[in-house]
């Protein structure tokens, strides 16, 4: 196996009113080629900041990052953020091929590709639409879709399926998780659901509550391809059971701190 | 304008009420002054106004000579030909509110983005755009004049800096307040300086600037009818201003008519333009539910 993402202690502080704020103290993850890990913590852990970190748009106070190209050309990450973060004022298609564009890639080329993932994710009908006629799973879709087509060979999740309600989470969980086994591009997944870890990861890394820090980790030893079935096995409760043990009482010390 | 309608007959009748309410209030003033309850010295009556409004046109005082045109092109006569319309008061009026609105509107835009994107000029200029926003521009005609002498170009600058202001402050908010995770994705997918520019925030604070936009078209009518008012010898507010001194109430009357259709027809224009400019803000349904097809879904 070769080493994708090596971040090394990384801190960030960000200053305040009330003086400094450290949203993330000391990390430091390794993650392999391929491998698709979670990040699960209770909210204001940090996790968005440090996948912020990864993808550049966030420089961290202290430690260092680095991620290994495979291919100097290619892209080597993007961030599917959540569904609100694609441009309303973009077609569907041209959302999708959107880093395309920015790349330079030829219009013909990239709508054919930017076509083929609408096509994946089952928005074929909806490519000349706008986003403020889709319903929010179908935005999502195209957060994802427009990250896939662009093909990096990093995958960097923000909560993407964070703001969708219940069932509609469900399906696309499974699409997903589809989507991911056909390509096995390395990816980071931000989430603070861990049924959603136990079905999507290899590996899920935990954090403490605010300031940020890793905790302890698991691995996910269900094979693949996962569907939705995974989930009434009595072992993906045991472990998600032993994973609430752990986060329980980083989740209970945020609470506090907020009453 | 009616609201929004869904039925069939509901949306007949609302139709029906916004023409015929109206209708029946002219017929209601009309009747009024000719039985004499209202002075038609003061408030003529529809018909009169409707007369005179047809009397400024025929005479060439509203649109100017209109019928000497082609003769003068054939004779190849063009500074006869401007002189027909610098003669019509609706043509004076609307070429000192286009060039003043496109004179300052432009840098307004540029000058805004510019304090959007970068927060030094912003904290310089901030002070002294409010100060002189808040500031009535009819009120410094006097000064403008000063500068710019009691030609066109007062006229134009007055309605020029009018203008400029509104769309400036209105771009700035619209700039600044960009959701910066739009910001985020474009950095995230490698856009450069001017892709950011004309892919995202642009177009991100167009629905802003159009309502700049907007309000200083507005602006600039309620100006140039002031300017006229005071300094001017052609021009809508020059018509209802001269009126009014000699007593032709129907000419003065004829003039806010013109006025009422010219603001309803530049509402109506930018309306139009931002349909056109912004199609992803057209009102419409949500697909419902998750509509997407998943039975479509290929294996990838």
């Amino acid at each position: 196996m070769t080493v994708k993402i090596e971040a090394k202690d990384l801190t960030k502080v960000y200053p305040s009113r009330n003086g400094p704020i450290c949203a993330l103290r000391d990390f430091s993850l390794r993650v392999e080629e391929g491998e698709f890990v979670c990040i699960v913590g209770p909210s204001g852990c940090g996790k968005s900041t440090f996948l912020r970190i990864l993808g550049g748009l966030i420089t961290p106070s202290s430690g260092r990052v680095e991620l290994f190209p495979r291919d100097e050309k290619a892209p080597l990450q993007n961030i599917v953020f959540q569904e609100y973060a694609i441009f309303p004022w973009k077609t569907v298609l041209d959302n999708v091929a959107f880093g395309l564009e920015m790349r330079g890639v030829p219009r013909t080329k990239r709508r054919e590709t930017a076509r083929d993932w609408i096509r994946k994710v089952g928005l074929a009908k909806f490519a000349d639409a706008y986003p403020h006629q889709l319903s929010g799973g179908m935005k999502q879709r195209v957060s994802i879709a427009r990250a896939f087509a662009n093909d990096p060979e990093i995958l960097l999740m923000d909560e993407p399926l964070g703001a969708l309600d219940a069932q509609t989470r469900v399906i696309l969980q499974g699409e997903l998780v589809r989507l991911w086994e056909a390509s096995r591009k390395t990816v980071v997944y931000i989430t603070h659901s861990i049924e959603e870890s136990v079905l999507l990861g290899d590996r899920i890394v935990l954090m403490t509550a605010h300031p940020g820090t890793y905790k302890t980790e698991f691995s996910v030893p269900f094979a693949r391809p996962r569907s939705f079935e995974l989930t009434g096995a009595p072992e993906f409760a045991r472990l998600s059971y032993a994973i609430w043990q752990e986060l329980e009482v980083e989740v209970k010390r945020t609470m506090e701190k907020q009453l | 304008m009616s609201g929004s309608c869904w039925r069939m007959a509901s949306c007949t009748r609302d139709r029906l009420i916004s023409v015929f309410f109206p209708l029946a209030l002219l017929a209601l003033w009309e009747m009024a002054v000719r039985l004499q309850w209202l002075d038609g010295r003061f408030f003529p009556a529809p018909t009169a106004v409707a007369a005179a409004l047809w009397e400024l046109t025929v005479k060439g005082e509203l649109l100017g000579k209109l019928w000497l045109l082609p003769g003068l092109v054939a004779a190849g006569d063009f500074s006869g030909a401007r002189k027909v319309f610098a003669e019509g008061h609706l043509w004076v009026s609307l070429f000192r509110i286009f060039s003043g609105f496109f004179v300052g509107a432009v840098p307004g835009i540029i000058l805004g983005v510019v304090m959007g994107m970068n927060r030094t000029i912003r904290v310089a200029l901030d002070p002294v755009v409010s100060a002189v926003y808040v500031l009535p521009k009819i009120a410094i005609l006097p000064l403008v004049m000063l500068v710019f002498g009691i030609g066109e170009v007062s006229k134009i600058v007055i309605v020029a800096i009018a203008s400029f202001f509104l769309v400036l402050i209105n771009t700035t908010v619209g700039v600044r307040d960009i959701e910066p995770i739009f910001i985020e994705a474009g950095r995230n997918y490698g856009a450069n300086r001017r892709q950011m520019f004309r892919h995202i925030i642009i177009p991100a604070a167009l629905p802003i600037i159009f309502s700049g936009l907007r309000l200083s078209l507005g602006t600039s009518l309620i100006v140039i009818i002031a300017a006229e008012f005071v300094a001017a010898n052609y021009g809508l507010g020059y018509l209802i201003w001269f009126s009014w001194q000699t007593l032709l109430t129907e000419n003065m009357f004829a003039g806010l008519v013109v006025i009422m259709i010219l603001g309803a027809l530049f509402t109506s224009g930018l309306q139009a333009l931002e349909r056109r400019l912004m199609p992803w803000q057209r009102e419409e349904m949500p697909a419902s539910a998750d509509g997407a097809d998943v039975g479509g879904t290929g294996k990838v």
